[in-house]
């Protein structure tokens, strides 16, 4: 399937950029303690600036009011006063909140560093699949005890 | 009279006749057309959207579970894609989720494979709601078999929620998730069972069987969930039924005798194109059926083809979804496999000391990937933001599950498709508005449903639960529109898919539903549309009359 032709392929301008890393970064940060990266590493950001396009404009609209709370720019404030105007924009922005929260999980929970740190194998589901337990049908025995539950409508 | 069609008409590439027009090839497209190819009448089927190729579904990539969300979304506004037409739902609590191309939605479905229960059928005899259908549980049960042996059902005979059913193949696998719900089903004493899936658990027709995926909401690689893409239509093609991808239907066109003399499409090139018929039958789904019903009103039919009962558009039934999720000490089923794996048909019955009527069906499901997991784990604040992240995560990820309640959604007049006078497609036909309400019956429903889902997880021993109700990205199931019926004055087609204004135009989708029951609709849906089939091979030479 191909993309719908009319659909806007605006990048993000550099500011823009600047604040979503930071935004991202603040989100899912990067962890000793789990060998991890954060969102805002350089293949993973790359990533998700080439994933963002039908969220541009929702993305743009989020950036532009955490500048907005920020009183100029985010990437100007103190680490922690970044930290509370984050927490105030989820707080009053829910919706939007959720579409940079989206668009950062799609790209970070795809990084092989990350699945394999939460044991996942770096692979696609197709071709090899997964194994799920049969399990025991007998476990059904009281059900079938009890009969018939459905309604005659005759 | 000459009108302005007519005019169109002229200007407009026209095609050969054939005898059999069919709108839409998803799931009752596909099954009339199998069903009528053995006439060797001429049979053509107009499809918006084109063929799929498995190796492009999303569980062929590193990026399954994002793609999931875009190209492969089960909303057709997120997906925006040139087969897609917008459907304004702003008005609506439950967003309306479709899949446009050969297979229609059984691309996208779970293939969650319930039957209506027999009592669906009489649900003004029974509980004096609604209206009665015109056909019964007795009358399709022939066709639900013939439906399962297409469509490849794997099932589990003897439950007691239904009617002796014959089990064609092993039910798809318990897993943790199957035993843990059971065990706690069990404890309460209440009903559960393996679902019927339209899913492969042996090689079957020539498909391989189902290896796990648990991507079928977006397309299954493998070719184990009953897609009719690679069910009826594979048979159909060979049986000489001519399927045209990227051809949109825009209105039906009438002569002065009030019957169907076929319909405008624009093809690939964005041509319009006249396409004669015999017989049109529509197959696009609840409301793409009614939207091209409206958009072909004319001066013969100025309300909309075959609306004089002005019940076109109206009765819009969605299937309000309470979600209840929890997590396990335990390491459950994750991503892997089917997700939906058991149902409970213990709230199904009307049982007046519940305080609404009719009922809901459960449905239990298996975890979700991680990209969902951080998603819905920060939506529900049980993930944060910053250094707390990753071990919350950790918490969730591969230890959830859950069950979505289905609730029967009793027909509103209030509750319709319209045109939207703003918005067009790429062809510039109007787009479908959705005006939708929940009724009182409906939101204690979900209630119940909530609460006793929260009973059932604390019984199965989850901590940390969340619900959502209803769930707004959930409109999957679109019936009602164009009601079947016996009465003129109150429904669209009469009992067996004729529609009672233009008696050469049928409607095989779930418009025609007369209610909705408390379960998913496709097995019904396609059953009701082998039955109509099997009315219009039987009464051919007095189809009309």
């Amino acid at each position: 399937m191909t993309k719908s032709k009319d659909r806007t392929s605006d990048e993000l301008s550099h500011s823009e950029r600047k604040t979503l890393r930071c935004v991202v970064g603040h989100m899912i940060p990067l962890s000793l303690e789990f060998g991890v990266p954060g969102a805002d590493d350089p293949d993973i950001f790359a990533d998700i600036l080439r994933s963002i396009d039908r969220d541009r404009d929702a993305i743009g609209e989020a950036l532009r009011m955490i500048d907005t709370l920020a009183h100029g720019r985010l990437i100007d404030l103190p680490r922690t006063e970044q930290a509370r105007c984050l927490l105030d924009f989820r707080n009053e922005h829910k919706t939007l909140a959720g579409v940079l929260e989206a668009a950062a999980a799609r790209c970070y929970y795809r990084d092989d560093r990350v699945m394999a740190s939460i044991n996942m194998e770096a692979r696609p589901p197709f071709p090899k699949g997964y194994l799920v337990e049969q399990g025991d049908w007998s476990l059904l025995d009281p059900v079938r005890a009890r009969g018939r539950i459905f309604r005659d409508a005759n | 009279m000459s009108s302005s069609l007519d005019v169109e008409k002229d200007t407009a590439a026209m095609n050969d006749p054939v005898d059999v027009l069919i709108i839409g090839a998803g799931a009752s497209g596909a099954a009339v057309a199998w069903s009528l190819a053995e006439t060797k009448m001429r049979i053509v089927c107009l499809e918006q959207g084109d063929w799929t190729k498995p190796s492009d579904f999303p569980s062929t990539g590193r990026d399954w579970e994002a793609r999931a969300m875009e190209d492969y979304a089960i909303s057709p506004n997120r997906r925006g894609l040139p087969a897609d037409y917008p459907v304004n739902d702003d008005a609506s609590p439950i967003k309306i989720a479709n899949y446009n191309g050969v297979g229609g939605g059984t691309v996208f479905y779970a293939a969650h494979f319930p039957r209506l229960h027999p009592s669906d059928f009489r649900v003004r005899s029974l509980d004096g709601v609604a209206d009665d259908w015109p056909v019964d549980y007795h009358t399709l049960e022939p066709f639900y078999e013939l439906n399962d042996r297409m469509m490849g059902v794997s099932s589990l005979a003897g439950d007691p929620a239904y009617p002796e059913k014959k089990a064609m193949m092993p039910p798809i696998p318990m897993g943790r998730t199957g035993k843990t719900f059971g065990t706690a089903m069990n404890h309460l004493g209440w009903h559960w069972w393996p679902s019927d899936a339209a899913i492969l658990t042996e090689d079957y027709d020539g498909r391989a069987a189902c290896i796990n995926l648990g991507q079928c909401g977006s397309g299954c690689a493998q070719g184990a969930k009953g897609a009719t893409d690679v069910t009826y239509w594979q048979e159909a093609l060979r049986s000489r039924v001519e399927l045209r991808t990227q051809c949109r239907v825009s209105r039906i066109e009438t002569n002065e005798a009030g019957m169907a003399t076929g319909v405008f499409y624009f093809d690939a090139d964005n041509k319009e194109v006249f396409q004669p018929a015999e017989i049109v039958i529509m197959a696009c789904n609840g409301i793409g059926t009614p939207r091209i019903l409206l958009n072909s009103a004319s001066e013969r039919f100025p309300n909309g083809l075959a609306n004089s009962s002005g019940l076109v558009g109206r009765n819009l039934m969605l299937h309000p979804y309470a979600q209840m999720r929890g997590h396990f000490d335990e390491k459950m089923d994750g991503y892997r496999g089917a997700p939906i794996c058991t149902w409970s048909m213990e709230f199904y019955e009307t049982d007046l000391s519940r305080e609404f009527l009719r009922g809901y069906s459960y449905q239990f499901s298996r975890g979700i990937g991680p990209v969902r997991t951080a998603i819905t784990g920060m939506d529900d604040g049980l993930v944060p933001w910053g250094e707390g992240h990753h071990a919350a995560f950790r918490r969730l990820f591969d230890h959830s599950a859950g069950m979505v309640s289905i609730c029967e959604d009793l027909p509103e007049e209030i509750n319709r498709v319209t045109l939207d006078p703003q918005r067009c497609d790429s062809n510039g036909i109007p787009a479908a508005k959705i005006d939708y309400r929940l009724s009182d019956n409906t939101r204690r429903m979900l209630d119940h449903s909530v609460s006793r889902g929260i009973e059932i997880l604390k019984a199965a021993g989850a901590h940390t639960i969340t619900t959502k109700a209803p769930l707004p990205y959930a409109g999957w199931h679109l019936m009602g529109t164009a009601r079947m019926g016996t009465d003129p004055r109150r429904s669209v087609v009469n009992e067996w898919g004729r529609s009672h204004d233009v008696k050469n135009l049928f409607i095989v989708d779930g418009s025609i539903f007369v209610t909705s029951g408390g379960v998913n609709p496709t097995s019904t849906i396609q059953a009701l549309a082998l039955y109509i089939a099997d009315q219009i091979k039987s009464r051919i030479y007095e189809l009309f009359d």
